[in-house]
């Protein structure tokens, strides 16, 4: 056509209002009750008493979106990324035709699959072949076309053996492949996703990574929403990034998601928590955590040695079967390590009553510069009690480099290591 | 070129789906509905294939019921009250209301539930919604067949017997076209209701004692005739769109004559309906995700 690319949706301005509480009723009989209250000048009998700041934010509407616009390409993938009631559902629930816009517009040009939730409309009483021309069906597809892409659907989601049982038998893992393998052979110009691959072992996971760069290889579009940075970076060619319902970011996805993750990863090298507050039980509650260089500085080089501190209170007995251990994390949820107490010491420590402080140490060199967190977890006789999750985060910085190159080098780990010529 | 079709982008026939916040009302996209026939054959089997599955009896029920009913009432209002037809076999009489009037109750109970039966499906999947209440439709004709053929073999039974005073008229032939017209009342008045059930879930309960209060309110109890003394009962009773319907069946399998003002009234009434019907249902199938 012509040397402009070719865009398959069109987004411009869109909004969503949704209202704030209801204060219609959810009956007829509420709806009269409330209106003849009205009418008589008394109170709502519907608003709760000492309610009135709730009866008022019910008025309230709240903005999910508030003027989205951009556009994207034939065979592009693009990520969406943003946290918790940035907008990003309800974008997708807007292009998926489930709801509608309050203003704005969306256009799009082709068939469009939407995996929201995979495996909706499964009827537990069917089998999964029925189900397959059924979920086929509700996505748009012919009987014909179903018929066609059966065999390619059926080995696709790897349950051969189990395709004429009824889905009320199948396990979530098993619903969401055939769902999965159902829109991903609908052969749709645009399909939009949704969490996906949460769900799903990582073998299938990978499948789904792999079909949906076919797909997109193939000229078609990908809409691909996600909380795991790590998908969206080996998928995504242009990630948009939303918070509070507007567009905060558009660009290339490297550059996206890292000023994502800088923005969204707080660092608390140290927490404390009162007595109440103290994340445990009733046998041993963890009071802080801290991380600090050895020295004491709490600004983390990469060239030196990082202690963590934990401080306990060990509130019943002197025990013997306690252990305790920390898992290290990047900030895209790569585990980097698990150590605990007891596999890294010769004697076996009691852990007497009272407070009491443990320390490690993370050697020298071993941690990338970037952002990582610690969960603590305690553990009894070989059983995990309890676990804090993300209980402290923390930034290693790299200031010094001696070399020419001042990017981050890729990898969770840089290890010092020794190299040399083998004479 | 480019510049073409700028100017032609308020048709939108470069796009083949624009989402925004109002779309005209009359809008049925009658060609995305036909692109989904499919899904309409496949619910019509599910529900089959469900309702037979599920119960013991399965299809036996859609015949015991309507028996039960009718010789309760041939025995009730026929013989206790003596208020069926001199002319007619009372089990003849009744159970020929009773066949016509199941379908089209079983039509507004089920569509009126389209919306509330299927919330889980609806706010994840787009699909015409429509397609939810014309497979119900659909699907409850295979109830009705199964009376209809029952009511035949009795029918039949009777004719053998000898007929007096009644016998099959030639418009036997144009049952199918008030079938048809029953769908559509049906149809029409059920997504009308599932569309109020959206926003008052206690309307859904009123549905069905609504559609046995207009049973009453029909010939197929209380015969026309025997309410010419009580003038206003019988206005209420001819305001009623399903008393034209019963009665033009009756007129064609006993050879009564046929009212034609008044099929003209049931048609006018459910052409009504269904408009209005369709008109509150678009609106509300594209809300109605932000409500449940």
């Amino acid at each position: 056509m012509n040397h402009a690319p070719h865009h398959v949706i069109e987004v411009r301005e869109l909004k969503k209002r949704y209202r704030l509480g209801v204060i219609g009723g959810a009956t007829l009989g509420d709806e009269i009750r409330s209106w003849l209250a009205k009418v008589r000048g008394r109170p709502n009998p519907l608003v709760p008493v000492g309610g009135e700041l709730d009866a008022q934010r019910a008025g309230e509407h709240f903005w999910a979106l508030r003027g989205v616009s951009f556009d994207v390409q034939e065979g592009e993938i693009l990520g969406i990324i943003g946290k918790n009631g940035a907008g990003k559902s309800t974008l997708l629930k807007l292009l998926s035709r489930i709801t509608t816009p309050t203003e704005g517009t969306a256009r799009m040009k082709g068939r469009v699959s939407s995996l929201l939730e995979v495996g909706t409309g499964f009827n537990p009483e069917l089998t999964g072949r029925e189900n397959i021309y059924l979920n086929g069906a509700i996505l748009g597809m012919s009987k014909a076309e179903i018929s066609s892409k059966l065999d390619e659907i059926i080995a696709f989601s790897g349950i051969q053996h189990h395709i004429d049982t009824p889905t009320k038998r199948y396990s979530s893992g098993m619903k969401v492949r055939l769902g999965f393998a159902v829109a991903a052979h609908l052969e749709p110009e645009i399909m939009i996703i949704d969490e996906v691959l949460a769900v799903g072992d990582a073998e299938f996971q990978r499948k789904c990574l792999g079909k949906m760069k076919d797909v997109a290889a193939s000229g078609r579009t990908v809409l691909f929403v996600s909380h795991n940075m790590i998908s969206v970076r080996s998928l995504c060619s242009r990630v948009i990034w939303l918070e509070n319902g507007q567009l905060r970011m558009d660009g290339p996805t490297e550059e996206v998601v890292r000023s994502y993750l800088h923005t969204y990863t707080a660092s608390t090298p140290r927490v404390e928590w009162s007595k109440d507050d103290a994340p445990g039980n009733d046998l041993i509650r963890v009071q802080g955590v801290r991380v600090q260089q050895a020295g004491g500085n709490s600004i983390i080089e990469r060239d030196e040695a990082i202690q963590v501190h934990i401080t306990l209170d060990n509130l019943q007995i002197e025990d013997d079967d306690l252990n305790l251990g920390i898992n290290v994390l990047t900030d895209e949820e790569v585990l980097v390590f698990g150590s605990t107490l007891r596999e890294n010491s010769e004697t076996l420590p009691t852990f007497r009553r009272g407070t009491l402080q443990l320390a490690c140490e993370i050697p020298a060199g071993l941690l990338n510069s970037g952002n990582y967190r610690i969960h603590v977890n305690v553990f009894r006789s070989q059983k995990i009690l309890f676990r804090v999750q993300d209980a402290i985060a923390f930034t290693v910085h790299e200031s010094k480099r001696s070399v020419s190159y001042f990017g981050k080098r890729p990898g969770v780990v840089r290890p010092a290591l020794r190299w040399w010529f083998v004479p | 070129m480019k510049a073409g079709l700028r100017s032609m982008g308020e048709r939108e026939g470069d796009w083949s789906i624009v989402i925004r916040p109002e779309q005209p009302w009359w809008r049925l996209d009658l060609k995305e509905f036909w692109r989904y026939r499919d899904l309409i054959t496949l619910l019509v089997k599910r529900d089959i294939t469900a309702q037979y599955k599920q119960t013991v009896l399965g299809m036996l029920w859609h015949v015991i019921q309507p028996l039960t009913t009718t010789f309760t009432f041939a025995f009730i209002f026929g013989k206790a009250a003596g208020l069926s037809p001199s002319d007619l076999p009372p089990v003849l009489f009744y159970m020929s209301g009773i066949v016509t009037w199941n379908y089209f109750a079983g039509v507004i109970n089920r569509t009126s539930k389209t919306f509330v039966g299927n919330a889980n499906l609806m706010s994840k999947v787009y699909f015409p919604r429509l397609v939810v209440p014309v497979s119900m439709a659909v699907s409850s004709l295979v109830s009705y067949l199964i009376q209809l053929g029952t009511f035949l073999l009795i029918y039949g039974y009777y004719f053998l017997q000898g007929a007096e005073g009644w016998a099959p008229s030639p418009w036997l032939f144009a049952l199918p076209a008030l079938v048809a017209l029953m769908a559509l009342l049906g149809l029409g008045s059920g997504i009308l209701v599932s569309s109020m059930t959206t926003k008052y879930r206690d309307l859904g309960f009123l549905v069905g004692f609504g559609v046995q209060m207009l049973m009453y309110a029909s010939p197929v109890i209380m015969p026309l005739e025997r309410l010419s003394r009580i003038p206003w009962l019988l206005t209420l009773f001819k305001l009623n769109p399903m008393t034209p319907v019963i009665e033009a069946t009756r007129a064609a399998f006993f050879g009564y004559p046929i009212d034609w003002l008044g099929l003209l009234y049931a048609a006018s009434f459910t052409t009504v309906v269904l408009l209005l019907g369709l008109l509150v249902f678009n609106r509300v199938e594209r809300s109605f995700a932000d409500i449940v």
